[in-house]
């Protein structure tokens, strides 16, 4: 495998309130990029730069121990909001994707939220 | 009419007397995906069975939509649908309404008995829905109501993909439906061992990874809009040039037209194919920094392509840097790890940095074209 890919430093929104925490693991459940771990009962952020904002944390906690600033990590969607452009954008890899297994390739889908037919797509919508 | 289903509708016939409607309720039997093979009967009125087989159609299906080609039938009509012979202690699979996850998740079920409750995400994936909240809690609500999904089944649990988390708050659910939401792995491929291991994910598969598989998957997604601007931008090139050259015409456009497309192709290639293709192994980590370097290392190419003179070499390197750059920086959308925070503060600095280099490389560009004579090459 290969080494983990790593993003930029010090960037993230991330904060989690340990006060409030009760220790009930789902933020360390949906975590995608292992961010959050348990100590002693209690969630821990563990590596916080490996966090991508996209929230699943907050949302799950029922204590609302844990706050970032949600969004996608898209310049294309960034590019279309300075510009003023509708059609909000969204990225980023089918959630149920394999590489190699037997259900099929990896799927990717970028997909532009506009009636079909007629959808400009660009990069990632 | 006794239990028959009146098969021209939406609608039930119970007893002659009670009217209730098709637990498809939202599904028109015209509208039902080619992968229905049939129906299982409920209490409560019957569900379509879809094919755990892909057809000839369905990959090319997907094929298409991989490439971009054409948006037809892209979405499936949501609400619940049956894999095999389910009853009601079965588990439901909650997942997206995009046909390429659909089909994807059917194709995984094989020699499985599950409930399939398909949201409506506008014909978008689990990921991308749940940051737009398309994905999310009150869908997720409104499709357990309409499909009376708590009559098709005596349990309480709905296994949702854990990629769906950032639109779903599994508290909110629970406590609005008392539906309990597990989450199942982020790989569909994960998807049987996770069923088979009692629900249980291991570390390993709650993680989302970005392999060159996968990485590679992505490219011809980001390479099709990207080559319809290299022809577009050629054509203007070798327009301005036929006009401004001082050869005729069509030996201007042709001579101008041909550098531009293979300066374009390169820096198109380095950005949208290279970089993204051998990310981890590129210097830096953002992404625009990844693309710079494959474009100066194809840039390096170009004398080998164009023959040029000194103005034109520097113009088409730094349109050719500069291109690489903002498509591989445009590649943050396509990855599974960058935040919003990091890909704002890297375009704070690349941008700025894109545009300079672009402008430079077209004033040089013009120079060139005024001070060549034209056509000679």
């Amino acid at each position: 495998m290969t080494r983990k890919i790593r993003y930029l430093k010090d960037v993230t929104t991330l904060e989690l309130f340990e006060e409030k925490c009760t220790g009930c693991g789902m933020c360390v459940v949906v975590c995608p990029h292992g961010v959050l771990a348990m100590d002693n009962g209690l969630a821990r952020i563990v590596d916080r730069d490996a966090c991508m904002e996209c929230s699943a944390c907050s949302r799950n906690c029922p204590e609302e121990a844990i706050t970032v600033e949600a969004g996608v990590g898209c310049a294309q969607a960034i590019i279309n909001s300075a510009l003023g452009r509708s059609g909000d954008a969204c990225c980023g890899l089918e959630d149920y994707s394999s590489s190699g297994s037997d259900c099929g390739t990896t799927a990717n889908g970028c997909e532009c939220e506009v009636p079909a037919p007629k959808r400009k797509r660009s990069g990632c919508c | 009419m006794s239990d028959l289903c009146c098969a021209s509708s939406k609608v039930c016939c119970y007893d002659g007397e009670t009217k209730i409607e098709s637990i498809a309720l939202t599904i028109d039997r015209d509208d039902l995906p080619a992968s229905v093979i049939g129906e299982v009967m409920t209490s409560v009125g019957p569900v379509p069975r879809v094919s755990t087989e892909m057809s000839t159609s369905d990959r090319l299906g997907i094929w298409k939509l991989r490439w971009g080609i054409g948006r037809m039938g892209y979405t499936v009509p949501p609400g619940l649908y049956s894999v095999g012979e389910p009853d009601a202690g079965s588990d439901v699979l909650v997942t997206a309404n995009y046909r390429m996850t659909f089909d994807l998740l059917r194709s995984c079920m094989k020699e499985r008995n599950v409930w399939l409750l398909v949201l409506d995400t506008k014909g978008v994936n689990v990921w991308c829905a749940a940051g737009k909240g398309t994905f999310g809690t009150e869908e997720l609500i409104k499709r357990i109501e309409l499909s009376k999904l708590s009559d098709v089944i005596n349990h309480k649990r709905l296994i949702v993909p854990q990629l769906g988390a950032p639109g779903v708050a599994a508290h909110e659910v629970r406590k609005r439906t008392s539906f309990k939401v597990m989450y199942g792995p982020v790989e569909l491929r994960d998807i049987s061992a996770y069923l088979d291991n009692g629900r249980r994910a291991t570390p390993a598969m709650r993680r989302k990874e970005f392999p060159l598989a996968e990485r590679a998957a992505i490219v011809p997604m980001e390479l099709v809009p990207a080559s319809k601007w290299v022809l577009y931008i050629t054509l203007v090139v070798a327009l301005i040039s036929g006009i401004l050259g001082r050869g005729t015409f069509f030996e201007d456009a042709l001579h101008y037209g041909s550098q531009s497309l293979f300066a374009l192709i390169l820096g198109t290639f380095a950005g949208g194919v290279v970089a993204p293709l051998m990310l981890p192994w590129l210097p830096g980590r953002a992404f625009a920094l990844k693309g710079a370097f494959t474009g100066a290392a194809a840039a390096l190419l170009i004398p080998f392509f164009i023959l040029t003179t000194g103005f034109e070499l520097s113009a088409w390197t730094l349109i050719t840097i500069s291109l690489s750059s903002y498509l591989t920086m445009n590649f943050t959308g396509s990855s599974t790890y960058t935040s919003l925070s990091g890909v704002k503060k890297e375009m704070k600095e690349a941008v700025p940095f894109q545009i300079t280099a672009v402008s430079v490389g077209l004033i040089l560009w013009l120079a060139a074209l005024f001070t060549a004579g034209g056509g000679t090459a």
